[in-house]
């Protein structure tokens, strides 16, 4: 096959992926390392790459120690509650007890935070505080590449595998990818990794169709890189299983916190009944979480589910009602309502303002409809999928330390935000601080481990073929069709996708199937997926764009997969709301309040499955 | 809602910066130059999240959004324009009604972050310690919370 040029860079610390994390790993490695040469390498542009690229209106993760808002254990505390019983302790009490100072630089960096009159933060809700965050992507980028430098920022550049020691297959050596814009393929020789992409928005069917597909809750461009670089390299992973469905504004997918911690407004059904007071008993179901204050986010959302499946919908977010009352009959104080309400679309979800003035809603005047979205995998909102991460020095258990904080089970393969899991509600402050734990703890590792991993370079020739080949594919096969995208020989990386959205809609609970889901069913997915990660193979690309497309897919499906198979071993349904497991329909503390991890096995093409006791550290 | 491109306004950003501003920002590398042409277009429009990234930046304002045909109907749009370290949006309702909002988006000029000023940890001395950089200055109290402190 010919291939294009290869660069080959080589440096001590490779941060993979430049969005929240990436950007707080470049700061805080250049603190520790001056002297290292850290590279980042992004498949966009950092200003506006990853998940908050288009804004944010609150920081959602804040203690506001300064002020004695709450302490990390309270942070612990509501989180495992949260996810029903299940999150790393350790790794939530790190990211709790180091998120205000990163909340702290942003605002001095020049991030706009509401303040109250008296000069304190604004608060929307208790981890919650509201910013002026259109810009909170450049605001965090700039002191990102101020630090590592102009010369070490590889942007247009996707990366698609990881690479380990030619001699030991559980030390990192670096990455391969390609460039987007241009004909190159990469080498990274790096002595540490770091982990920063994304989750993954996309593997199951979402429920807008054709041009609305793009309008995914999570970032259309979070493609679960982070666990399709991770996995295949045999990475423990943990929590697959886990998704995060969000409650949100119909088909815009609008926040809707503010408007239920701020503006303090009702979601009512078709008969005008509040399914937080009719479906009351439910959470009896699921003791101890079901009583938990506040009520856990999937059980809220399983509440909403059982009116929805009874035929009580549509499900309408009383903006009106909120807003009339809030302003009291005062026109100026309502002007400020309205003010607020709409940054909260523009700020961050734009779609959704432009969904309203479509349809000509006034929020003060017209309820708006929510629904529940298609599942998302992820570690960094209010997912938990991820890596299984050693835990900070002071804080592990021993079951859960290796050493540095936030390596990987890959020596000197670190990993932050989506990439780490049972750490969730880390948003994108967290993500950041987490993005600096980690980077400072590899700067740790290169001080005591400074040698030169070996790369091997007939690997490197491989996984450059293999990386080049939907494009050789399209060129072989073209003359076989009169279609260029009908061919026996190939399908486009548009087709690939659809194809794993189904598989995984109909086998894996998505909205089709009503979340629901059984092991035989898991079983037959699991065979289909395994039929499509033979015709990823067969990919065909016309052109770099849709080579980068079909890398995505490929992370895509790896994630997809994943989550199956972590969905059969749990054999219960811990997260109502979220997944239902019928043959399994009830939370089962006794057996299953453990994590589920997993290593897939490359040289033998299988998967390992296992549990992780979980050893309460705080609670 | 797939961003689209007013060919009348567009100039390909003229020879300046390099090629089209669009195609340098957009994050799910979607806006392209039609070289024929020499205007920026969406080649992609359904995995266009609406992100308004390139319409932000467009320095012609000929880039615009056309919500998604699936669930949004025709005749409204909302635009933005930037404005001294903020943007002022103009929205436009189907029946013709406008709102226009104006909110900050960065306290600082853009390109004055000063990422270490005044730190005071030693990155050797420290290294092995729990204290994240700059910690004794940003994180607001005055010692970093430990479980065994606490309880």
């Amino acid at each position: 096959m010919a291939l294009p040029v290869t660069e080959t860079v080589e440096c001590d610390i490779l941060i993979i992926g430049g969005g929240m994390s990436g950007c707080g790993a470049a700061f805080e490695s250049k603190f520790w390392g001056h002297d290292l040469k850290v590279v980042i390498a992004e498949k966009a542009v950092i200003e506006r790459s990853g998940a908050t690229g288009e804004g944010l209106s609150a920081i959602n993760c804040y203690m506001g120690q300064r002020y004695g808002w709450n302490t990390p254990e309270d942070f612990v505390q509501y989180v495992v509650n949260d996810m029903m019983g299940l999150a790393r302790e350790d790794l939530v009490y790190d990211v709790g007890r180091h998120v205000d100072s990163s909340v702290h630089l942003l605002e001095e960096w020049g991030l706009p935070i509401w303040k109250k009159e008296d000069g304190a933060y604004e608060r929307i809700g208790r981890w919650q505080i509201p910013i002026h965050g259109e810009s909170i992507k450049p605001v965090t980028a700039e002191p990102a590449r101020k630090a590592v430098g102009q010369e070490n920022i590889y942007e247009r550049v996707s990366i698609t595998h990881l690479l380990t020691d030619a001699n030991d297959p559980e030390r990192i050596a670096g990455a391969v990818g390609f460039g987007v814009r241009e004909n190159k393929l990469y080498l990274f020789q790096a002595k540490a990794v770091i982990i920063t992409t994304g989750g993954a928005s996309n593997v199951f069917r979402p429920r807008s169709v054709n041009e609305g597909i793009g309008r995914t809750w999570y970032s259309v461009f979070a493609t679960g890189s982070a666990y399709g670089l991770m996995i295949p390299v045999g990475t423990e992973m943990t929590q697959m299983e886990h998704r995060f469905v969000p409650t949100r504004f119909k088909d815009g997918y609008g926040p809707v916190g503010m408007w239920f911690q701020y503006f303090h407004a009702r979601v009512t059904n078709a008969l005008g009944e509040d399914y937080t007071v009719t479906r009351d008993d439910e959470l009896d179901k699921y003791l101890p979480y079901g009583r938990a204050v506040p009520t856990p986010t999937p059980l809220r959302n399983h509440q909403m589910f059982l009116d929805i499946r009874d035929g009580k919908g549509p499900m309408f977010m009383r903006t009106e009602e909120a807003m009339q009352k809030l302003a009291g009959g005062d026109p100026a104080k309502m002007e400020q309502v309205r003010q607020e309400a709409w940054e909260d679309f523009l700020d961050m979800t734009i779609a959704q303002a432009l969904t309203w003035a479509s349809q000509n809603i006034e929020p003060e005047v017209t309820p708006s409809e929510v629904n529940l979205a298609e599942p998302y995998i992820m570690g960094s909102h209010s997912g938990e999928a991820g890596a299984w991460v050693s835990g900070p020095e002071d804080l592990a258990p021993p079951e859960y330390f290796w050493g540095y904080n936030k390596m990987t089970t890959i020596r000197g393969l670190f990993a932050a935000g989506d990439g780490v899991g049972a750490a969730p509600h880390k948003f994108s402050s967290g993500s950041f601080t987490e993005g600096r734990l980690a980077a400072k703890a590899a700067v740790n590792f290169l001080r005591d481990h400074g040698e030169t991993p070996t790369v091997n370079a007939a690997q490197v020739r491989q996984l450059h073929e293999s990386i080049w080949a939907p494009l050789e594919t399209f060129d072989q096969y073209k003359g076989a069709s009169t279609s260029e995208t009908v061919n026996p020989n190939y399908i486009t990386p548009s087709h690939a996708l659809v194809r794993l959205q189904k598989i995984m809609d109909e086998y894996a609970g998505g909205t089709s199937a009503w979340y629901t889901t059984n092991g035989p069913t898991l079983e037959r997915g699991i065979r289909l997926i395994e039929l499509l990660r033979e015709d990823l193979k067969q990919l065909g690309a016309r052109n770099r764009h849709e080579l980068l497309r079909c890398w995505e897919v490929v992370h895509r499906t790896w994630v997809g997969e994943a989550h199956m198979r972590h969905l059969l071993h749990r054999q219960e349904t811990r997260w109502p709301g979220y997944y239902y497991r019928a043959d399994y329909p009830n939370l089962d503390d006794a057996n299953w309040r453990v994590f589920v991890n997993s290593r897939y096995d490359a040289a033998n093409d299988k998967w390992n499955l296992l549990t992780r006791p979980y050893i309460n550290v705080i609670t | 809602m797939p961003t689209y491109v007013n060919p009348t306004a567009c100039n390909a950003c003229a020879g300046e910066h390099q090629g089209p501003l669009c195609v340098y920002i957009c994050p799910n590398d979607l806006m392209a130059l039609d070289t024929e042409a020499d205007k920026g277009f969406n080649q992609e429009p359904e995995l266009c999240s609406e992100c308004y990234a390139c319409v932000k930046l467009c320095p012609q304002e000929a880039i615009h959004v056309r919500g998604y045909s699936d669930f949004i109907p025709l005749g409204a749009s909302v635009q933005p324009r930037r404005v001294d370290n903020g943007l002022t949006w103009t929205v436009t309702f189907r029946n013709g009604k406008t709102l226009e909002f104006t909110y900050p988006s960065r306290s600082t000029p853009v390109g004055s972050s000063d990422p270490y000023k005044n730190f005071t940890e030693d990155p050797a001395g420290d290294l092995k310690g729990q204290g994240l950089a700059g910690e004794s200055l940003w994180l607001g109290v005055d010692k970093l919370p430990t479980p065994s402190a606490s309880n």
